[in-house]
């Protein structure tokens, strides 16, 4: 018997599998049959509109609140009915922080730790995240990007199995940001497994293996990054690649996109080089969202689509709604 | 053109001893599953947490010692809310002792959780290994932790100011007010948990002045006229008064009182379990 080399590879256990979940605040239907898996050592992404069900998707998975309908099970477990010793290998980032606004910024993470048996270095994860630079600062003083700093650091300091993080980025500056990529990129490749909800699409595309895209409750694209857009895209004719050259002269670089966009002509296409495939990604967003915004405003959902090539630009229009 | 990926010259390293305990290609890292610290260390941690943040706070001692000093020192001197029989600095004493009592377990406990509420204090503690139950039972130490901190330093003022503690009125005093913080603490949580966090504010504030000033706690509910004597001697704080009194100067234990604040501890009690509302959704 021979090995099938067309087999993918073997897929990492799963952290999350949510399954038809549903959920409602009295009359207004949340969760509308969302499913959605997220696997260890991989950080997924969920992805959608404010009000899209991320929170309360989160907030089922995290065992805050008992969803109306379907399954979800968190490290084999219902986590509506799991105890400390559950709660101690899921690390919850919520999307308020979550903070004792009357505590010290250190005493809060000291304490956080203590709740755990098993804790990471308090000091060293105060010291990689800059946390003792305000160490001794009451909380409600901190800055926006201080607390989600702390926020981070009480979710990770119990050396968790699944990590929900809701924002982990927002409100932090440039450095901070990309520190904080890497740490969630190591905790990944560690063997954990991240769920993290944002409306970046740098930190989706820089760090996310999978997303999971939510509109009005239910899961309306998932896979990863690049299955998404090109699942979504290639109908107009659109093929998004992302690669990474190293060793370029930066001189070089025109002769070198000119080389490529001739190389696509030649086949009959046109090439549009970006930095990344934020855009692209945020593109896909609000094409996947058309019909909920039209129907919210009662519009057809034909009027929203666009032509291919003013994607971008669209994208960039509409950032506001998305945020 | 991208030339780099978002993250390279992230140079700063993450924290080394990362791994979880299913690390799949780090073996020597492997660590016992995360696990919670023992249940009494959670609720411990949280008690330190709570009493240091109560204790820390301005506010918070202005409320818990010094409205309290002063109820005594003006009790002991004006010639009000006194019982024949009684030395004065008794019946201020017992006063001091009611209020300091409402104002921790009510009004600040309230005015805490409301605002831990509004910040989703309450949801994130329910998603760490000490979950709602050790939540309240740290909450109700610091209480009693901070009740223990103003007995020693208002008892103290009242030695100054001339009273002379009993061993067994200080035993039959414990009871009552472990009775009390389990009253006024669920009714505390209970305005916390049911009003947005301004209201919160307004009416827990309101309502320890109205209870210290005409609930019977600075003047006995004797001295009321006759239709309000009745009214508050349903109320936990006019049994909570009229207890304290019995023990500390000298007056009638009336089963009625210890009634009324039995049952107002097991209401309160009840009523959190069944209307508290963790989040502001």
């Amino acid at each position: 018997m021979t090995d099938d080399i067309t087999a993918p590879a073997s897929t990492p256990p799963a952290a999350l599998r949510i399954e038809d979940l549903t959920h409602s605040y009295g009359p207004v239907r949340a969760l509308d049959g969302l499913t959605l898996t997220a696997l260890r050592g991989q950080v997924t992404a969920l992805l959608g509109p404010n009000g899209a069900g991320k929170t309360t998707a989160v907030s089922c998975a995290t065992g805050l609140l008992r969803a109306s309908g379907g399954a979800v099970e968190v490290l084999g477990r219902d986590p509506w009915n799991a105890g400390p010793e559950h709660r101690a290998r899921v690390g919850v980032m919520i999307q308020d922080g979550g903070l004792a606004s009357g505590s010290r910024a250190m005493q809060l993470l000291r304490y956080g730790a203590s709740l755990h048996a098993d804790p990471l270095d308090v000091d060293q994860v105060a010291e990689h995240l800059g946390i003792d630079d305000f160490a001794g600062t009451l909380v409600r003083r901190l800055s926006g990007g201080q607390r989600q700093r702390l926020a981070l650091a009480l979710a990770i300091v119990g050396r968790p199995e699944l990590i929900f993080l809701d924002e982990p980025t927002a409100g932090m500056d440039p450095a901070i940001r990309r520190r904080v990529r890497h740490l969630i990129r190591s905790l990944a490749d560690t063997g954990s497994a991240v769920v993290l909800t944002t409306h970046m699409m740098d930190d989706v595309v820089g760090l996310a293996d999978a997303v999971c895209v939510i509109a009005g409750g239910r899961t309306v694209a998932s896979g990863s990054v690049q299955d998404v857009i090109t699942a979504h895209r290639e109908h107009e004719g659109v093929v998004s690649v992302r690669a990474v050259a190293h060793g370029v002269d930066p001189a070089a670089v025109p002769a070198l996109e000119a080389d490529l966009a001739a190389a696509a002509a030649r086949h009959g296409a046109r090439l549009e080089i970006t930095g990344a495939g934020a855009a692209d990604l945020e593109a896909v967003l609000l094409d996947l969202m058309a019909p909920q915004r039209a129907a919210a405003q009662g519009q057809d959902a034909g009027a929203h689509r666009r032509e291919p090539g003013t994607q971008v630009q669209d994208a960039a229009e509409q950032e506001g709604t998305l945020r | 053109m991208s030339t780099t990926s978002p993250e390279q010259g992230a140079t700063a390293p993450a924290p080394a001893d990362l791994a979880p305990p299913t690390a799949p290609d780090r073996p020597s890292a492997r660590r016992p599953e995360p696990a919670p610290a023992p249940r009494i260390r959670r609720i411990l941690a949280h008690t330190v947490l709570e009493a240091r943040i109560l204790l820390s706070n301005g506010e918070q001692l202005l409320v818990a010692i010094a409205l309290p000093a002063m109820v005594l020192i003006g009790l002991r001197l004006l010639p009000i809310g006194r019982l024949e029989g009684a030395q004065p600095i008794e019946t201020a004493l017992a006063a001091t002792l009611g209020t300091a009592l409402i104002s921790t377990s009510f009004t600040s406990q309230a005015i805490q959780t409301g605002f831990d509420r509004r910040n989703g204090v309450l949801r994130w503690v329910a998603t760490t290994p000490l979950g709602r139950d050790g939540y309240l039972a740290g909450k109700i130490l610091a209480t009693l932790l901070v009740h223990v901190v103003q007995v020693l330093v208002l008892g103290l003022l009242g030695v100054i100011l001339g009273w002379r503690p009993n061993l067994l009125e200080l035993l039959a005093v414990v009871p009552v007010w472990l009775l009390g913080t389990i009253a006024f603490g669920s009714l505390g949580l209970l305005v916390a948990g049911l009003l947005r966090t301004e209201a919160v504010l307004a009416v827990s504030n309101l309502v320890f002045v109205i209870l210290v000033a005409a609930g019977g706690i600075a003047f006995p509910t004797s001295s009321y006229p006759r239709l309000l004597h009745s009214l508050v001697d349903l109320l936990p704080s006019g049994a909570l008064g009229e207890l304290l009194r019995a023990c500390l100067a000298g007056g009638d234990v009336t089963g009625g009182s210890i009634i009324v604040l039995v049952l107002w501890a097991a209401g309160g009690s009840l009523a959190v379990a069944r209307w508290f509302r963790w989040t502001s959704v």
